[in-house]
């Protein structure tokens, strides 16, 4: 824990993003976004983390005043995602969905695509003005987050428990895949694809669980393991090692999921007060090609150990948004904190 | 009750004149609404332009400070860890635990004091600089009075040690000496600064005997003539005997050694070793304690605790908690004369001293605007248990009432609610009772703090609240026609009667359209169906058109049936049912069984007695049709260019028309279809 640094802000942290460092260099992130929620006017800052220590600075942001103006409107910052700051302010004043509150918004150059309470999936270009297509009555309840899975596929999670796959090819407002939860319809909050393998996602539920799903294989999820005891608002694979998962939840903890495949390591569960782990043993396609399955979805539970970590020191308020990028993991709460851990072990 | 400690503060509200005008007002949790009313007081006839104003009367400006809020959000974790440790600890020796916790607050409180301190210095807005200002003293007066709290209270130090305590207590809140010595230190010659003495007296007073002997060495080493004199100061300064309570000296041998030392600076000033030197003899007058010398350097002091505790060094280093306040009211008595008299603090500091807590936190509640301070040190001393003797005339307890008071406080802000949720669970009495109301008032602007909300709720069993709130998103999600959100919210509520109301509009929906929306919630309604009976039946009756559309006849005319004779299906929608049954009896091989046409019959017989009984003193509507008519409709409908449920059809006939010819195709094609099956049933059986 000592290499957790902690910073109070004045503001209810509802999403935090690094700013994304080109994969050739080898330095460590040091800028972020933060938005906040349930404030009078809300609004976007940056950080940096400085290489010295923690000297943290706000640089500015409030200066812009549309979207300044899209966010009061809106109500709480609930969607960000950055790839660098200019666009990001492009971006702004294309939020969309009249009144209702736009819940999630996802990027992958040139594309951007938001969701919202509206049931609504809209597509954005960054260099264009207007709205590239709109899905209306996508889903007839809240759709809560949102993912790329291929350039022209997404994957949206609701509040009914289902995740949609739209490919934007095909014309018409019917999704190309359903995949739902069985028994209750246990609504869904995040979703986040494995970064090298497109069919395999993470999804995290009201109930705190972790779903991983294989979304060429089956409409149901490959394995669900207890992970929080309240909403998990956010899952992130690593960008970069993809063995190592984050999730972080309403319960106010934040968990280090890491998988390894070794057999030789001892099976233990450490620092988890209530994971349990129920995977449903499911046949593993018979393939020699070790690069083709990810350990995410070795069924043969005795062979992969899942190892689940606590990240922050015991507390009791929300933790709504995470971001890791390296060895760096930031991740803000409704205590109005920002925790920075520059040394995460991955 | 009824005697008023403090005379109330008056308030003017800018753009009202009181003389002229009536206020009325109305409480808010924490705040005050005021409004001028259109009473006139007698004869006044001129009533004028009245204010249109209402205006907001706060008393605590404090939480919405962007800087105090670290302070109340920092300060919510330290006191939930406090609360933590009454359960996970349940021997008594707790006390180094609470001692630490109590720095945890003050160092919260310093650290806050410092980010306002600096934004102080670095605003450019006069106004906003007076603000800043105004809070850091405040600051520094809690954080003066929780420290000394800590040392009397918490750490509770025996005689000996106690003085070590208040030493410590006095440095930390003067510590203005310290920059006056950096400064003299890193001036060229320290010995010619103008504040030399200053600093050497300063730290005398504060009993930094070996930082002052450092300092005197300095002047010793420039002036050779007076080494002798020099030397016997450092010695006298360095000998001086210190109790260390953890020590193997008893505190008789402690006194007997201090004694001593006294007397020896005693007979220093009587032979007139310093009689040539007027710095060193002053530093030697304090040494031994002199009244009217320590009175004397009033300014050094600034402030009457610091010359009670110079007084209690020099003259009685192993005081006793019990005489303390002797001493104090005495130094206070002395040391204030010449001003008018004692300030808040003052008195606050005063009752400290005299160990009468409530007395304490009762001035505290009246000089501070804000429940911080008093609920959270009211909170740790009550878990030192030096709060058991007192009782209310109201509420449970003072650390509840007080508690109450704050988390409320705190649930009027847009953003720090959350906070006081934490806060109302550690009140046992009336926590509860106080959360519920609270929790209900949240605005709830976007499903996110819905959720939160729901949560909050969820987690202490809050079921009414938790129904409530489903009930507010159903109803904003209904008002959006959000149909498929509002019924999921109202599943999550578990709420009956609004997933009745909203099923009907789905079916409402469904008669007008022609078609289900929101497919994809209905179609995976699973359990939750059985909520309530309506929503059975939508989710029924989509299971029957799912079935009829992969061409499943025979289990969706069954599902059909059991709709009707289920009783699950509203009457009124016994029409449509029927209806939709038509082109199950016009396919060519036989799908309903006679026993089933026979039911199907029934059901429309009892359909139409019911609607005979309702139109008994109209003339019967079946009576009115021809035969040939109701012939040659049966060949516009078989050749497909009638819906029976679409609007084309309503355009040419009256609506009574159509339920009749309804009815009269029905009877036909069930006729039909029961011929059919007797014939193919007998066809079987033979």
């Amino acid at each position: 824990m000592e290499c957790i640094n902690a910073k109070f802000v004045s503001q209810k942290i509802s999403k935090i993003r690094w700013r994304p460092v080109s994969s050739s260099t080898l330095q460590q992130p040091d800028i972020f976004a933060t938005g906040s929620w349930d404030n009078e006017d809300n609004k976007v800052s940056l950080w940096s983390v400085g290489e010295h220590g923690f000297s943290k600075m706000d640089d500015d942001f409030e200066g812009d005043p549309q979207l300044l103006c899209e966010y009061q409107h809106n109500g709480d910052v609930l969607g960000l995602q950055t790839l660098s700051v200019a666009q990001h302010w492009d971006r702004a004043h294309h939020y969309p969905c009249d009144s209702a509150p736009c819940t999630g918004v996802v990027c992958n150059s040139p594309e951007i695509v938001t969701v919202g309470e509206d049931g609504r999936v809209i597509l954005f270009r960054v260099d264009h003005k207007g709205i590239l297509r709109t899905i209306d009555n996508a889903d007839s309840s809240t759709i809560h987050a949102v993912t790329f899975l291929r350039t022209t596929e997404v994957l949206t999670v609701n509040s009914f428990g289902q995740l949609k796959l739209w490919d934007f090819r095909q014309q018409g407002n019917e999704p190309a895949q359903i995949l739902s939860l069985s028994g209750d319809r246990v609504p869904l909050h995040c979703v986040d694809r494995h970064p090298n393998q497109q069919h395999i996602v993470a999804t995290g539920g009201q109930d705190g669980m972790l779903c991983i799903w294989d979304v060429r294989q089956d409409s149901m999820p490959f394995s669900l393991m207890k992970a929080h005891s309240a909403e998990m608002w956010e899952v992130h694979f690593h960008p970069s090692n993809p063995d190592h998962l984050f999730t972080c939840s309403e319960d106010g903890s934040l968990l280090h999921w890491e998988n390894s495949t070794n057999s030789d390591t001892p099976s233990f569960l450490q620092g988890g007060r209530n994971t349990s782990i129920m995977s449903r043993s499911t046949v593993v396609p018979v393939g020699g090609n070790q690069s083709l399955t990810s350990s995410w979805l070795g069924g043969d539970s005795s062979k992969v150990h899942l190892e689940a970590t606590h990240m922050l020191p015991t507390q009791t308020l929300p933790v709504n948004s995470l971001d890791v990028l390296g060895q760096c993991l930031v991740c803000g709460t409704d205590g109005e904190a920002i925790y920075v851990n520059k040394r995460v072990p991955v | 009750m009824g005697e008023v400690d403090v005379d109330p503060i008056i308030t003017l509200i800018p753009g009202i004149d009181s003389g002229q005008r009536h206020l009325g007002f109305a409480w808010g949790p924490g705040d005050l609404l005021t409004y001028e009313t259109q009473y006139k007081s007698q004869g006044a006839g001129s009533v004028g332009q009245a204010c249109p104003f209402v205006h907001v009367v706060r008393k605590d400006e404090d939480i919405y400070s962007p800087i105090l809020r670290k302070l109340f959000n920092e300060s919510h974790y330290i006191f939930v860890g406090l609360q933590r440790i009454k359960e996970e600890v349940p021997s008594k020796n707790k006390k180094p635990q609470f001692i630490s916790i109590s720095k945890n607050y003050r160092s919260v409180i310093r650290a806050c004091m410092e980010e306002l301190q600096q934004a102080a210095v670095s605003t450019h807005d006069t106004t906003l600089a007076t603000q800043y200002g105004n809070q850091v003293s405040i600051l520094l007066a809690v954080e003066l009075i929780w420290n000394l709290c800590e040392v009397l209270f918490i750490e509770a130090a025996p005689a000996g040690a106690l003085l070590r305590h208040l030493l410590d207590w006095v440095r930390l809140h003067k510590a203005d000496v310290d920059e006056k010595a950096q400064e003299v230190l890193q001036s060229e010659s320290p010995v010619q600064h103008q504040a030399y003495w200053d600093v050497v007296v300063c730290y005398v007073l504060q009993g930094r005997m070996e930082e002052a002997a450092q300092m005197l060495m300095k002047q010793a080493s420039q002036q050779p003539a007076a080494r002798a004199a020099y030397k016997l100061m450092d010695t006298l300064l360095t000998k001086m005997p210190v109790y260390s309570p953890g020590g193997t000296q008893t505190q008789t041998e402690f006194d007997v050694r201090w004694r001593q030392w006294h007397q020896e600076c005693n007979r220093c000033l009587e032979d007139g070793s310093f009689a040539s030197y007027s710095q060193l003899e002053l530093i030697c007058r304090i040494l031994v304690g002199d009244e009217d010398t320590l009175l004397a350097q009033r300014e050094r002091l600034s402030t009457w605790y610091h010359f009670l505790v110079t007084r209690l060094l020099y003259c009685h280093p192993i005081v006793k908690p019990t005489e303390l306040h002797y001493y104090a009211q005495a130094s206070m008595d002395m040391f204030l004369d010449a001003r008018s008299g004692p300030e808040p603090l003052d008195s606050i500091l005063l009752a400290a001293f005299e160990f009468d807590i409530h007395q304490v936190i009762k001035d505290c509640s009246i000089a501070l605007n804000n429940w911080w301070f008093v609920a959270h040190l009211t909170d740790l001393l009550d878990h030192c248990k030096l709060l058991q003797s007192h009782n209310l005339h109201f509420g449970s307890n003072l650390r509840e009432f007080l508690l109450l008071e704050y988390a409320s406080g705190l649930f009027t802000h847009h953003s720090l609610w959350q906070l006081a949720v934490d806060y109302f669970d550690h009140c046992p009495e009336f926590g509860r009772v106080y959360l519920e109301l609270q929790i209900e008032r949240v605005p709830l602007d976007t499903e996110h703090k819905a959720v939160k909300v729901l949560r909050i709720c969820e987690q202490r069993q809050m079921a009414e609240q938790v129904r409530s709130i489903c009930k507010i998103m159903a109803k904003k999600a209904l008002r959006n026609s959000r149909l498929g959100s509002a019924l999921s919210w109202s599943i999550r509520a578990k709420d009956a009667a609004f997933a009745t109301l909203i099923s009907e509009r789905f079916l409402q929906e469904y008669c007008s359209h022609g078609t289900f929306s929101d497919l994809d919630l209905i179609d995976n309604l699973g359990s939750a169906m059985l909520l309530s009976d309506r929503l059975t039946f939508l989710g029924k009756y989509r299971e029957f058109h799912k079935l009829y559309g992969e061409k499943r006849f025979a289990e969706g005319a069954r599902l059909l049936l059991s709709l009707m004779t289920a009783k699950i299906a509203p009457r009124n929608f016994w029409m449509t049912l029927l209806t939709d049954a038509l082109p199950l009896l016009e396919q060519k091989q036989v799908i309903f069984s006679a026993e089933q046409t026979y039911e199907l019959m029934r059901c429309l017989e009892e359909l139409t007695a019911d609607k005979a009984a309702q139109d008994a003193d109209r003339p019967l509507q079946v009576g009115r049709l021809s035969a040939g008519r109701t012939g040659r409709m049966w060949e516009t409908w078989r050749a497909g260019r009638w819906d029976l449920n679409g609007p084309s059809c309503s355009r040419i006939l009256q609506e009574d028309d159509i339920e009749a010819t309804k009815v009269e195709l029905l009877r036909l094609a069930l006729a039909r279809n029961l011929a059919l099956a007797i014939v193919k049933e007998g066809t079987i059986e033979v």
